[in-house]
Formats: C-alpha cells, structure tokens, sequence
C-alpha cells in the first residue's frame, strides 16, 4: 500500500519544516528530501513522521531534534516519530531537490537501468557537477556518506560524489 | 505457540550477527587497505549497526519492561549474544575480512528476502529497506573476492586460505533453534534451512569465477546460536561494552 504523501502534511506546517535542513547536505530541505511522511497538529501537537534514508544515516537523529527545535521557535510542540515502511526511495527528492544537489557539488541520481549501468558496468553516463562532461569515471561505489559514490571527472580532473539510486 | 519470548530472541539472531559483523568492520575504519576499501567497508559496518538498531527497538518495545536499544546492545553477557561464529572471527587480513562479508553477505540477502513476507510488519519493513542495503554490500564482497582470487599469487593464496578457514562456519547458518521454529511456525520467522541450497549454488558460482574453491570437509562448527562463542567473542565484546560498563547510562 502507498500513502499519497502530500495528503497527510498540513500545508500550514510545510514553511517551518522546510527550514529544516539535511546536516550532511545543507543545501537540501528534509522536504526537497522527501522524508517526512507525515505531519499533523494533533491535540496542539505537531506529530511528525519521518523515514530514514539509509538504516545507518546518522544524519535521521539530527533531523528529529532540528524539527523539534524549528517548532519550538515558533512556539509549537513538536513530536518526531521513525517509520520505516514504505521504505524511502531517492524518487522521492523533488525536481528543486535535484537541483539543489547539482548546484552544491553532488550528481543526483540516475534512473534505475541507467544507475546500474553507470555503477556496475562503468559506463560514462554521470554528469560532471563542475563542467558538465560525461567523460566521467567511477571511483568508489562508496563516497564520503553510504548513500554516495565517488566519482572522477576525466575532462576537468575534479572528484565528485553521485548520489546513488535507491529504489 | 509463539511466546513473546521466542519473537524476542528470534530477533537478537538476526540483529546479534548485524551487530557484530558491524563491530568487526568498524574496527577497520582508518585502517583499510586503500581509501576507497577503507570508506566501503565502514559504510557497509553502518548499513549493518543501523539495520541493528531497528531490530533492538522494536524488540526493545517487545520486552516492554523499560530496557532500551542500548540495554541490548551494551549490557548482555556473552551467552546472550546469539550471533553465528561466523561474524565474530577476527579481521587477519583484507582477503580474511572480505571472504568472511562474502559468506554473510550472500545468507543475509536471501534471508531479508524471505523476511520481507513476514506477517510481522516491523519486520517486514525493516527486512524491505536492509534488501536495498545488502544488494550493494554483495555486490561489493563479490567483486573482491574475483578480484582477490583472480588477482596475485599472493592474494590468490591469502584468500583460498580463507575460505579454507571460514568454510566450516557456514553451515551453522542454516540451523533452526527452538526459538526459530517457534517464530516460523507463526508465519513471522524464517525457514533458513531451505536456503542452503541456494546459497551453496550462489557461492560455488562466485567462487568459480574467482578461480577458488570450497573445501571438502564433513565437519562444521556451531554453538553461537546457542549462545556458545569462540574465544574471539570476549575480547570483541569488552571493546564493544567498554564505554556503557565503565560510564553507565552514559549518553553521546
Ligand atoms: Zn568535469
């Protein structure tokens, strides 16, 4: 069963979430991100549910207090919850959330085949963040974070991180 | 019937080998054999504690008297632990630590796999989102382990002495405790011995690739489903253990 996301965030708690930001790409709002699944004033309380991204992402405990922290600024309780399922997906970043990443340094991901193929098989597929060639050439299947590979770019020589399909 | 007991421990089986495989990788961070090696194998180490901690909470819930993740995590004894003997065997050298992931990695898969339909839902989700994390961590011990076999005579050597060692330990993989048929018989846990054949075909083909071979033997070693480790398992654990026994309660 999938959950229409939208439908179950209170349009009025969307401008605080949205100053909330991931710790370890500070250019992405958990929004753009796609990780809260869930948010509703009830009984005076902001209840949020958020998803983590990878099972590890120490990144998911920092987010919990920062939303915390946002609401309390606005003088609002708030309480943050863990779900796990449906299982977060990177289709769920936003089209701004994409750019964002590509504007900060990080190639958004692939769709699935083309993941693969760039992943496994090497192929020269994944944009240069810096010039934009695909001359590019994959590094370590793992970046500085799990949910990023490092890759290398063969024309203007900068390293950058892809972030990783996960569907 | 199922006790809430039997689901409990059917869950530390799965979290414990996590948990300590976990430990084991992480041991390595800084000291990797290259960068890239070096990043990989700790990511995959919080693939697997973060996949542990959603197991202890929800058994955390379970146990509903108070103890916490950390509680399960820091303050058992080594019988406790029910982890395979597998997981706990020391990081000799790179070729030792990436054919002991290997051995995991491919068990690990085909059990989230068949965990993912469980009637449990907390499981089956928590099953879902670890399939998408061990894909990757398979898929990197497998290319290591052609690289290392097909690679130098001497990490041709290293690693088929490896598997010569580790071989025995895999077999305890597929052994149902009375806790595990308990939990399967309700429909939530596992029949993990139905997946030995398809982990032997998987493995062989692997191995083949990497011009190594599974030895011969008729004798495996077993006892840490039983809660019965090896020596290695206490020296782990006072490393693990350390900061919650000497500042107990203590938080980050
Ligand atoms: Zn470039």
């Amino acid at each position: 069963m999938t959950i229409e996301l939208e439908n179950h965030i209170d349009p009025m708690l969307f401008p605080i979430l949205e100053k909330v930001h991931d710790p370890e790409i500070p250019v992405l709002s958990i929004m753009d991100m796609g990780v809260v699944r869930f948010a509703q004033m009830i009984n005076s309380v902001a209840q949020i549910k958020i998803t983590p991204t990878y099972s590890g992402c120490p990144a998911m405990d920092v987010i919990g207090e920062d939303i915390v922290e946002a609401f309390a600024k606005e003088n609002i309780e708030a309480k943050v919850s863990l779900v796990l399922s449906p299982a977060w997906t990177t289709d769920w970043i936003t089209p701004r959330g994409r750019e964002s990443l590509e504007e900060y340094g990080i190639a958004a991901p692939l769709e699935e085949n083309a993941d693969k193929e760039a992943l496994l098989n090497n192929k020269r597929i994944v944009k240069c963040t810096n010039c934009g060639s695909v001359n590019t050439k994959l590094v370590s299947q793992f970046g500085s974070t799990a949910c990023k590979a490092l890759f290398k770019c063969e024309d203007c020589l900068e390293p950058f991180d892809y972030f990783k399909c996960l569907k | 019937m199922m006790k809430n007991e039997n689901l409990v421990h059917y869950i530390y089986g799965i979290a414990d080998n996590a948990l300590i495989l976990g430990q084991r990788l992480s041991e390595l961070c800084g000291h990797g054999p290259s960068l890239e090696t070096d990043i990989a194998l700790t990511n995959m180490a919080l693939d697997l504690l973060g996949q542990t901690r959603s197991y202890y909470q929800y058994a955390a819930q379970l146990l509903g008297d108070g103890k916490t993740e950390d509680d399960i995590a820091y303050l058992r004894i080594e019988r406790q632990y029910k982890n395979v003997l597998l997981v706990e065997q020391p990081n000799k050298h790179f070729g030792y630590v990436i054919t002991r992931q290997f051995f995991y990695d491919v068990f690990h898969l085909l059990l989230l796999q068949e965990l993912q339909n469980s009637k449990d839902e907390t499981l089956s989700a928590i099953a879902k989102k670890g399939i998408k994390e061990v894909s990757y961590h398979q898929r990197f011990s497998s290319d290591w382990m052609k690289r290392l076999g097909d690679g130098t005579e001497e990490s041709r050597k290293k690693t088929q002495e490896a598997i010569n060692d580790l071989w025995k330990f895999t077999d305890e993989l597929f052994h149902m405790t009375e806790d595990d048929k308990q939990v399967f018989e309700a429909e939530i846990g596992v029949d993990v011995t139905t997946l030995k054949q398809l982990y032997n075909q998987r493995v062989k083909e692997v191995l083949e690739e990497a011009t190594l071979t599974i030895p011969e033997i008729k004798w495996f070693q077993k006892g840490g489903k039983q809660g019965i480790h090896s020596e290695h398992m206490g020296y782990l654990l006072s490393d693990l253990q350390y900061m919650q026994r000497t500042y107990p309660n203590m938080k980050w």
